[in-house]
């Protein structure tokens, strides 16, 4: 057997009780010698949350012309601070356990995984903040709209995996990754329906609307306004505010489809690039 | 070569080549492209070349050789971290690594974090883990410090619980890199015992090692390798001496 040659992203399902290690070991460190800990996961999106609500919707008042403006906020910024972070992490995850990697030999697609996972743990307690204020404003989702949360939810994960794999590659090669990955984090808030309606855009881009579209993080933005935002509106709001045609229909698996082609061709370049790990770090 | 009934490490015609000045930037190796790929972008040079040998299961070899001779870059294949550039590397069997001292440790982590960490790493499941914890920490020694994070431990200690976990995940090869040097005198002793043990249970073992007269007594076989080139594979005693007789020519 050859040594050191692993089966990629296969090993890490059979290699779970490392992984888990990973994420705990991630989350230690991180949060060695903080005294608020994993309350800082909920801080970040909150004050994040003012100030854009402040901002955008008391200031430039959008508040008024969308109908519970801070669900709305909310439920988008939950999304993309996921991935944000998610992506953030996975990037600099090889870099960063260089001294693992460099001398000992473990599927190195564990790095990538488990700082998407280590997000997702800082996401699941704003999750159920997201819900608790929806339930307050009277939110009742229907069973479709649950399995809406969780493909969304899997679609920000395996897309954060898949671009996390490729940059993070990259970035034992050229740092400037990093910096890559930090505009497109900047423009990703912009480039998806989280602080403005799907519809301004449409307004604007006319005909070249379905390049909006085909962003895989608008289609599950929209997907989460969906599941929170909308069971919240009254028939005369829910006329004012329609869904972006074709949602569910045709963008959600498009966006699926295309998010599992980004995470293979980041498997494969991530797999090219991680035999030459050890020596490059 | 000759053939082995029961190969635990087959190494054909290994070649390892090291980029030397690396290019961090995509500025400069964008600039290389637009003037036409002229020259190379980074100087190379091998740190192996056209090494070949098998273990048998259950050999006791010394890899010996001078500073910078490609020692570490030897065990470094064999366990994996690294990949041949030429040729191909077989092995068989679970290994485990003591390649530096310390390597798989987070030093942020405490002691008992990282026996986890480690233990997982080299293959462990987490029962047999809780199992052996508390076996690894008597014959590390660490006692009340193994809740200490490692950061605060001496290179000894470091040492100690690094080779008491390496040992009790029951590697059928183990690689040992001149590791022991930092150990005192007892602890020295007790893991060369039990590194005796292991051979004496027919576990391969692959030591590196500059204290020669440790190394005769411990191993079989010697391999001798100069620049990146093996130049000597025989019983130990011989390869010793002519390491020996090669570093008194140079002077
Ligand atoms: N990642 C790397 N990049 C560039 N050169 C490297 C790298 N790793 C090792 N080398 C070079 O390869 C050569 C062999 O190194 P190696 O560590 O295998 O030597 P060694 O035989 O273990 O020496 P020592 O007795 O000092 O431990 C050295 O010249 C070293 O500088
Ligand atoms: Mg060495």
């Amino acid at each position: 057997m050859p040594p050191g040659r692993g089966r990629g992203l296969r090993d890490v399902l059979r290699d779970r009780f490392l992984l888990k290690l990973l994420v705990r070991k991630e989350i230690r460190v991180r949060y060695r010698g903080s005294v608020l800990g994993l309350m800082w996961s909920y801080l970040k999106p909150l004050l994040q949350f003012a100030v854009y609500f402040v901002a955008l919707g008391i200031f430039l008042n959008l508040q008024g012309s969308t109908p519970n403006y801070a669900i709305y906020l909310f439920s988008g910024i939950v999304l993309i601070n996921f991935f944000t972070e998610a992506l953030g992490n996975a990037t600099r995850s090889i870099v960063e356990n260089r001294d693992l990697i460099r001398k000992i030999y473990l599927p190195r697609e564990l790095f990538p995984v488990a700082a998407v996972w280590v997000s997702a743990v800082h996401f699941f307690p704003q999750l159920v903040v997201l819900m608790g204020a929806c339930l307050i404003v009277g939110w009742a989702p229907s069973v479709l709209q649950i399995a809406a949360l969780v493909v969304a939810f899997l679609l920000v994960a395996v897309l954060a995996t898949g671009l996390g794999l490729l940059f993070g590659a990259v970035n034992v090669y050229f740092r400037d990754s990093e910096n890559i990955v930090d505009m497109i984090l900047m423009i990703v808030t912009w480039a998806s329906p989280v602080l403005y309606v799907w519809s301004m855009v449409e307004d604007v881009l006319g005909e070249w609307f379905f390049l909006y579209q085909l962003n895989p993080m608008t289609v599950a933005v929209e997907l989460f306004h969906w599941v929170f935002w909308y069971p919240t509106l009254d028939a005369a709001e829910l006329a004012a505010a329609p869904m972006p045609p074709d949602l569910l229909t045709l963008w959600t698996p498009i966006a699926l489809a295309l998010t599992v082609l980004i995470m293979f061709l980041g498997q494969i370049t991530f797999r090219r690039l991680s035999a030459n790990f050890a020596q490059e770090l | 070569m000759e053939v082995v009934d029961d190969p635990a490490i087959v190494c054909t015609t290994v070649q390892k080549e090291f980029v030397l000045r690396h290019t961090r930037s995509l500025k400069e190796a964008l600039i290389w492209i637009v003037k036409g790929r002229k020259g190379d972008l980074s100087k190379k040079f091998d740190a192996l070349q056209d090494v070949s040998f098998t273990v048998a299961r259950g050999e006791t070899v010394a890899l010996l050789g001078l500073n910078g001779s490609g020692k570490s870059t030897l065990l470094k294949l064999i366990s994996g971290v690294l990949q041949p550039d030429k040729g191909s590397l077989l092995t068989k069997g679970r290994i485990a690594g003591l390649i530096e001292v310390g390597a798989g440790f987070h030093h942020d982590l405490s002691g008992r974090d990282n026996v986890y960490l480690n233990g997982a790493i080299l293959g462990m499941s987490e029962s047999t883990i809780d199992e052996m914890f508390d076996s690894i920490v008597d014959f590390a020694e660490i006692g009340e410090f193994i809740d200490t994070e490692v950061k605060f431990y001496s290179s000894g200690m470091y040492l100690r619980l690094a080779f008491s976990i390496a040992v009790h995940t029951d590697p059928e090869i183990f690689l040992v890199d001149e590791i022991l040097a930092v150990g005192d005198e007892p602890f020295q002793r007790k893991c060369l015992a039990k590194i005796k043990e292991l051979a004496a249970a027919g576990k391969t073992l692959l030591v590196v090692s500059h204290d020669l007269d440790l190394v005769s007594t411990v191993c079989e076989r010697g391999i001798l390798l100069e620049h990146g080139q093996l130049i000597a594979d025989g019983p130990v005693a011989d390869v010793v001496s002519e390491l020996r007789r090669r570093s008194r020519a140079d002077e």
